[in-house]
């Protein structure tokens, strides 16, 4: 189930992140040319649990996934667009940052996973700008708070009305005892780099900064009168476009519905299967390689659109691993394994090198990036099992390297014809594909040795059996059938032996060696400290901060400081 | 230092030793120019150089505070006037309930009082200009008299607020009391903060509606301003309620005077039925349905001004001893709200409901419905009149549902007796319960202007006593040619 405590306004028992145009509540997009414009106005009755209501432009998580879901739309379905404006429907009021009342009455777990998933929507706006030339303009008329503002960071340029009215604010220490959950911190002091002082007196500051303030402290890029305001928008984005790189006259693919049968243990994609073994706590992703070549022009790929297999695995494994996030709390593994042709998945690979100009070969390598991202920061136990008959090469190899652990059968099993297993390195695994830290999942890898990756690398486009594979380093552990099944299930069994709540902390550090960017600091800090403010009493202790806001009582706080 | 007289020697009169607190006076004297010039600029139209019988506060002494004499109104003596305090007053509400109250700002509240402060000091000069092209067309001297010591007060209301801002709240402080004087009302730019304060004031009907209504929301947030436990914020609220008297008084008794005089003109021309609009507009005077119409635009956007029913905000207010109740001290409970409830009409579930609210939550509503019993008093008096001049009409307060912006209701449509309705019949109906473009047009016709002492329009009577018990032909204005 997917939060205990609360109730689903759907009526379902689970949330549910593929969504379409037609079934927005929340959100407008109109697209004039090569600018778009997205409107947040959000039905505050239409809240994803039951008992709140998102007023003023509040967001829970049924928001974001409508809001993730049009930044993907605009991508592939509208290449032609190269500025997006950020707006609000709503008068007055930009957007009041997540419903505290939401978050006062989640449980931890849905916390968690809803700054998570807000984060990653946020950073695939600037992802969007940095490698997709889609910029985003975020224009505030009204109050912009909380997690309303952290939208506004992820944008490129911010426009503010100078209205004397109209504020940017981080009001969460000082009016719930909590942090900016979605980056806001970060990107006030290292993309926008307000100074730290600046930033102290913003972030305690509820009511916020206006004004010609704002753009003095580099919280917002300019201030605009009212009566100009759609005059300067129109000149932004006319500029921002100038600079932008994407096609002017393609035509987009439609992201039609994922195709997806839902069981009792499990969900059938077209080409991914998830198995949930509920009492072993296991979910059991397995991938299926292609079942046709590449097609022969970049095209003939626009012409299979979102049944192009690469994009419609990543989509599904997308949805898959959002599904087990937010719906399966209890389990603890992941388990990674695939089903094809290597050469095959290669070829796929190679194709979308080739095309790598195309905007639509470029989109679903960036995709592929994204969801690979998602899986790197899932907070259950990962393992690749790389058994015969499996295709883990090229882009599907990287699950290999974003696993915790990977274990590789030596030869076959008894009365198994399928050919032995076999992972084959291509080009997307020396660095189109990288993590958060800004490196490849190999160079992440072999951080403490570097002869280790120029080995890899010799070995591109070879066939890698069991044993070559961990002579290379490219997998934890390569065993032959006598010991398989029994140090599979040692494992299974010792994983869900320990704490989640430690494994959960081991991962995330063990993940992401090497540099600190800007994405690892979010995530490692959301992680490290508004998870742990978000489980103290002076937060959410029944006199807390978050649990008395709005009953007009004052929150009490334990005063000693850790 | 005396703190009952006010001493006019001074540049800024004040009963706040001003002389002895160099940085605020030197802030203020910083501020002045520029008021002056907002003064100059958005004050009353056309008649700065008039000499105006304007009443001038020279003690905060309740018995015989202000002082009579013509003046022009840039040179009206603003100052600054607390009621004198109140020896160990203690904090009458909230979790800091009977503590002594504060004289400084607590840290912990400075902002949540800034805000209190600016919001309440915004809608002061807003008023002002709202009103500023009314001169033109006032109906006599008196209530063109009336208009301007109205302006002047609430010009000397900001002052009130600006004092606050800069002696209790540092550089925000000063920032703050700058962008007063930068917003405008019904300015794209730069609007007021509060709906109300941006909508237009065409004619002498809607400034006594205004008068009537909105300064009578202002009324109700100073009293509960008045009973704060930082202490300057309640004496300063407490002496602008001696002033805001005389505003609704204008409201008051000019509604009165109109109703009066359209009843009386219908007996004199034989007229019974009031929905006989053609017919009694023709005899020069507004209708009585007309003025239910203005009534329930004016009241109702005087509502929206009260916030959501049910509102954080106001809680933590009253939580923190900033802002309490109408009455605060004459209310029978324990001044805490810790565990009462307060019914609030809600819309659920496609139905308006009376719902059970924690009170601290519902304090914006409580305040709201005391006004409400307010103004149905005033509502009482006007029918008294047409009873009286044996007129068969009544006026009546809407629903709280009717043609609302803000709270439960502002996403649906509803009769002024509240009956729900769609979006279709709301914009079919709506001339019916609102001034229409040609009610405005009308009442603009009427709306010459009457300059010779005692002479009134004749859409109005005239009052029953002069102001400073001054003789019916008054030069209450000498009008500067």
């Amino acid at each position: 189930m997917a939060d205990a405590d609360r109730k689903l306004s759907n009526g379902t028992g689970r949330i549910d992140f593929a969504t379409d145009p037609s079934r927005y509540r929340h959100w407008k997009l109109s697209v004039e040319g090569d600018v778009a414009t997205l409107s947040m106005d959000v039905d505050e009755n239409a809240p994803l649990f039951e008992g709140y209501q998102l007023k003023l432009n509040s967001y829970d998580l049924g928001v974001d996934i409508e809001l993730a879901d049009v930044l993907e739309r605009l991508r592939f379905e509208h290449p032609q667009v190269r500025v997006v404006l950020l707006r609000s429907g709503k008068p007055r009021v930009f957007c009041a940052g997540a419903n505290i009342r939401m978050l006062a009455g989640a449980t931890h777990g849905h916390k968690v996973n809803f700054c998570k998933f807000t984060n990653e929507t946020r950073n695939a706006i600037e992802d969007a700008s940095a490698f997709s030339g889609q910029r985003m303009i975020c224009v505030v008329e009204g109050s912009c708070a909380g997690g309303g503002y952290e939208l506004a960071l992820a944008a490129d340029h911010i426009i503010l009305t100078d209205d004397g009215s109209s504020t940017v604010s981080l009001p969460e220490l000082p009016l719930l005892a909590v942090l900016p959950g979605t980056g806001g911190l970060t990107r006030v002091t290292d993309k926008r780099k307000v100074r730290r002082d600046h930033a102290d007196v913003f972030c305690t500051t509820e009511e916020g900064v206006k004004g010609k303030r704002a753009v003095e402290w580099r919280l917002v890029d300019e201030v605009v009168p009212n009566t100009r305001l759609d005059d300067v928008v129109k000149e932004r984005a006319q500029e921002f476009a100038g600079k932008s790189d994407r096609p002017k006259d393609a035509k987009g693919i439609s992201l039609s519905p994922l195709k997806r049968t839902r069981s009792a243990d499990g969900v059938e994609y077209s080409s991914v299967s998830v198995e949930l073994s509920r009492a072993e706590r296991i979910a059991t992703i397995t991938l299926r390689g292609p079942d046709a070549p590449p097609p022969k022009s970049a095209d003939e790929m626009g012409a299979q659109g979102a049944e192009f297999w690469p994009l419609r695995l990543a989509r599904e494994l997308d949805d898959a691993i959002l599904d087990i996030r937010l719906n399966e709390f209890d389990t603890a593994v992941i388990v990674f394994k695939s089903e094809g042709d290597p050469e095959a998945v290669l070829a796929y690979d190679r194709f979308l090198q080739a095309n790598a100009s195309h905007w639509l070969a470029r989109e679903i390598v960036l995709k592929w990036k994204r969801v690979l991202k998602r899986v790197d920061l899932t907070s259950r136990s990962l393992v690749t099992l790389i058994e015969p008959g499996s295709c883990f090469a090229g882009t599907l190899a990287e699950l290999v390297f974003a696993a915790d652990r990977s274990y590789m059968l030596i030869g076959r099993m008894d009365g198994d014809n399928r050919p032995p297993a076999a992972i084959m390195l291509g080009e997307t695994n020396t660095g189109t594909l990288p993590m958060s830290n800004g490196l490849s999942r190999l160079a992440t890898r072999f951080l403490g040795e570097p002869d280790s990756l120029e080995r890899a690398r010799k070995a591109l486009g070879q066939k890698l059996d069991a044993e070559r594979a961990a002579e290379l380093g490219l997998v934890t552990f390569a065993l032959d059938d006598i010991d398989w099944e029994d140090e599979i299930r040692v494992f299974f069994e010792e994983r869900a032996s320990f704490s989640p709540d430690g494994l959960t902390g081991l991962e995330a550090n063990l993940r992401f060696g090497g540099p600190e960017t800007m994405e690892t600091k979010i995530f490692a800090r959301l992680t490290a400290w508004q998870n742990w403010i978000f489980q103290r009493p002076n937060a959410v202790g029944e006199e807390g901060a978050l649990r008395r806001y709005g009953t007009g009582q004052k929150a009490v706080f334990d005063t000693k400081r850790v | 230092m005396d703190i009952i007289n006010v001493d006019y020697r001074e540049k800024i009169p004040n009963n706040v030793n001003l002389t002895e607190d160099r940085r605020v006076l030197k802030a203020l004297e910083g501020w002045h120019p520029g008021y002056l010039d907002w003064w100059n600029d958005m004050g009353p139209e056309g008649f700065q150089e008039s000499l105006v019988y304007l009443r001038t506060a020279v003690s905060v002494d309740p018995k015989g505070w202000a002082k009579f004499d013509y003046i022009k109104m840039p040179e009206y003596r603003w100052g600054i006037l607390l009621a004198p305090p109140e020896e160990n007053r203690k904090i009458p509400f909230g979790v800091h309930l009977g503590d002594p109250v504060w004289q400084e700002v607590p840290g912990e509240y400075r902002a949540m009082l800034r805000r209190l402060v600016v919001i309440q000091g915004d809608t002061e000069p807003a008023s002002v200009e709202q009103q500023r092209h009314l001169g033109k067309t006032a109906p006599s001297l008196y209530d063109l008299r009336n208009l301007f010591q109205i302006n002047v007060e609430e010009g000397r209301h900001l002052w009130a607020m600006v004092y606050l801002l800069h002696k209790y709240f540092g550089r925000d402080g000063r920032d703050e009391a700058d962008d007063m004087l930068r917003r405008r009302s019904g300015s794209k730019d730069a609007p007021r903060m509060l709906g109300a304060f941006n909508e237009a004031t065409p004619d002498w009907l809607s400034l006594f509606m205004f008068t009537f209504f909105t300064d009578r929301d202002g009324k109700m947030q100073l009293e509960s301003l008045a009973q704060s436990g930082f202490d300057p914020l309640s004496r300063t609220c407490r002496f602008m309620l001696t002033e805001e008297a005389h505003h609704m008084f204008v409201g008051e008794t000019g509604i009165g005077r109109v109703v009066q005089r359209t009843c009386e003109a219908m007996k004199a021309a034989g007229i019974e039925d009031p929905n006989a609009i053609d017919k009694v507009r023709a005899l020069g005077v507004i209708d009585l349905p007309t003025i239910q119409k203005k009534l329930n635009l004016h009241y109702t956007l005087s509502l929206d001004l009260f916030g959501s029913e049910v509102s954080t905000n106001a809680a933590n207010a009253f939580n923190a001893s900033l802002k309490g109740r109408f009455r605060e001290t004459s209310i029978d409970d324990d001044h805490k709200l810790e565990n009462d409830i307060y019914p609030v009409l809600k819309f659920v579930d496609g139905a308006i409901k009376l719902v059970d609210e924690p009170a601290l939550t519902a304090v914006n509503m409580r305040l709201r419905d005391d006004y409400t019993r307010d103004c149905a008093k005033g509502i009482e008096r006007f029918n008294k009149i047409i009873e009286r001049l044996g007129v068969d009409f009544r006026l009546a307060l809407p629903h709280v549902a009717f043609h609302r912006d803000i709270g439960e209701f502002k996403d649906v449509q509803a009769t002024p007796s509240g009956v729900l309705i769609d979006e279709a019949t709301w914009a079919r109906e709506k001339d019916k319960w609102l001034p229409s473009l040609a009610d405005g047009e009308f009442i603009a016709s009427l709306m010459k202007p009457v300059s010779e002492p005692g002479k009134f329009a004749a859409w109005i009577a005239p009052p029953k006593v002069g102001i400073d018990n001054r003789p019916g032909n008054f030069e209450y204005v000498k009008i500067a040619a």
